[in-house]
């Protein structure tokens, strides 16, 4: 049902998928990742569509699911990665920043 | 429009139910909103602040950020950032009343203090080495205490060496491990009661210790939990005097509620543990709204001891932005 992964990324066969829609699996993922990932898409205007799930519990995996209006949905998922890498690096300024007000 | 700012950013909360839970801020659900995810918004709106600080624990709150990245922090807190404990215990004599396998589940629980980004995790068939491994010896044995007074029936004055505490065991340094870890391995407490013995019995074994995360066992988390609570909102849809103002304030944790000039006022809804007490009170529960912000985190983070709690949630988002890092090179490769 799916493709050979080597890495941690592969594409679901058996569903429609092209350049503008297309459903992945995250392997050794779960909630942590798809949640924010799913986030950040959703806020993307470009996106039409964007959902994870959980295929079983027992399997350490998501599908995640990006639907598009007319860019590539691959290049939304890379800007999503972007962004919340953004969030992170701010999120870790400000603890420095806070840090030192509380210290002083 | 302040229903709708309702909407957007409360939760409510219910006698028996708790609505508007989900996150409606995305482009398009609103007319009139641009909920398109905007940086430099973001860094003007978001806020962390520190409320105490301990060398255990932590509390502070942020402030303008999105439920699934403060919920990722936690889960990450919680099952993905490394420690190190006792994986393999090699028992050369074991006589006390403790089974092998029971005693060997204790010592992998006991919090160590040294900090893991020393340390490389060891893959299945690596050999130990100085960067993958830690070693201790246990090494007791009780004894008849011939100096005790005759009449005596406390154990402790009766026997040596009955309860065995963490601080009987010793760090054995593999290679140059002296070197290059400062201030040498401990457990995070001296005073854990590891087992118990009487007067013939000993323990000998070479205990390893590894590096692991939260979701392989337990034992590699590295906080006694990292929790978050949302920021509650009082409402007082009209004021309150009189004793209807007493029994109000009686429905609250002792500080949510103050009667200044006669007259019930809300001085600080953060203390209020959510109970909903309120809403029980036929006369008082429409008067009064319950909500919670939902973009306001009050973060709690306890640490076992081998980092501080600041410093683990560094690590958390640090880990956070590896996984993007790793997905992205994989899209690299699939775009090519």
């Amino acid at each position: 049902m799916e493709t050979e992964h080597v890495g941690k990324l592969s594409i679901v066969e058996g569903e429609e998928h092209d350049d503008l829609c297309t459903t992945l699996v995250l392997h050794g993922e779960d909630h942590t990742m798809g949640n924010v990932v799913r986030h950040m898409l959703i806020k993307n205007p470009a996106v039409e569509f964007a959902g994870y799930s959980v295929p079983h519990p027992s399997e350490n995996k998501i599908n995640l699911r990006i639907q598009t209006y007319n860019t590539p949905c691959l290049s939304a998922l890379y800007t999503a990665l972007d962004d919340i890498t953004d969030v992170c690096d701010h999120v870790l300024e400000t603890i420095d920043k806070a840090e030192e007000k509380f210290q002083g | 429009m302040a229903h709708i700012e309702e909407i957007r950013n409360k939760i409510h909360l219910d006698l028996h139910t708790v609505r508007n839970t989900e996150d409606s801020k995305y482009p398009g659900t609103y007319s009139g909103y641009d909920d398109s995810w905007n940086y430099a918004k973001f860094k003007n709106n978001f806020k962390l602040e520190i409320v105490s600080r301990s060398a255990r624990e932590v509390e502070f709150d942020m402030i303008g950020i999105d439920t699934p990245f403060a919920n990722a922090f936690r889960r990450i807190l919680l099952a993905e950032v490394p420690t190190m404990a006792v994986e393999e215990v090699f028992i050369n004599n074991n006589t006390s009343v403790m089974q092998d396998e029971v005693l060997a589940h204790r010592l992998g629980l006991l919090p160590i203090n040294v900090d893991p980004r020393l340390f490389e995790m060891k893959k299945k068939g690596d050999k130990v080495t100085e960067r993958n491994t830690l070693k201790f010896r246990l090494k007791v044995r009780c004894k008849r205490n011939k100096k005790a007074p005759t009449d005596t029936t406390n154990p402790d004055e009766l026997y040596l060496n009955a309860k065995v505490y963490t601080r009987t065991i010793e760090w054995e340094p593999i290679g140059e491990q002296k070197n290059w870890i400062p201030g040498g391995v401990r457990f995070t407490e001296d005073d854990i009661l590891v087992n118990v013995l009487r007067p013939g019995q000993e323990l000998d074994m070479v205990l390893h210790a590894v590096k692991g995360i939260g979701s392989d066992h337990a034992k590699f988390s590295p906080v006694a939990t990292a929790s978050y609570r949302l920021m509650p909102e009082i409402q007082l849809l009209q004021p309150f005097r009189g004793h209807l103002a007493d029994k109000l304030k009686g429905c609250f944790s002792p500080g949510v509620v103050e009667i200044v000039d006669g007259e019930a006022v809300v001085k600080s809804a953060r203390v209020d543990t959510g109970s909903r007490e309120v809403l029980r009170h036929s006369e008082l529960a429409d008067k009064v709204k319950l909500l919670k912000v939902r973009d306001h985190f009050i973060f709690t983070i306890e640490s076992t001891g081998a980092l501080e709690p600041l410093e683990l949630m560094r690590e958390a988002i640090k880990i956070l932005k590896d996984k993007c890092k790793v997905y992205r090179k994989e899209l690299d490769v699939f775009t090519t």
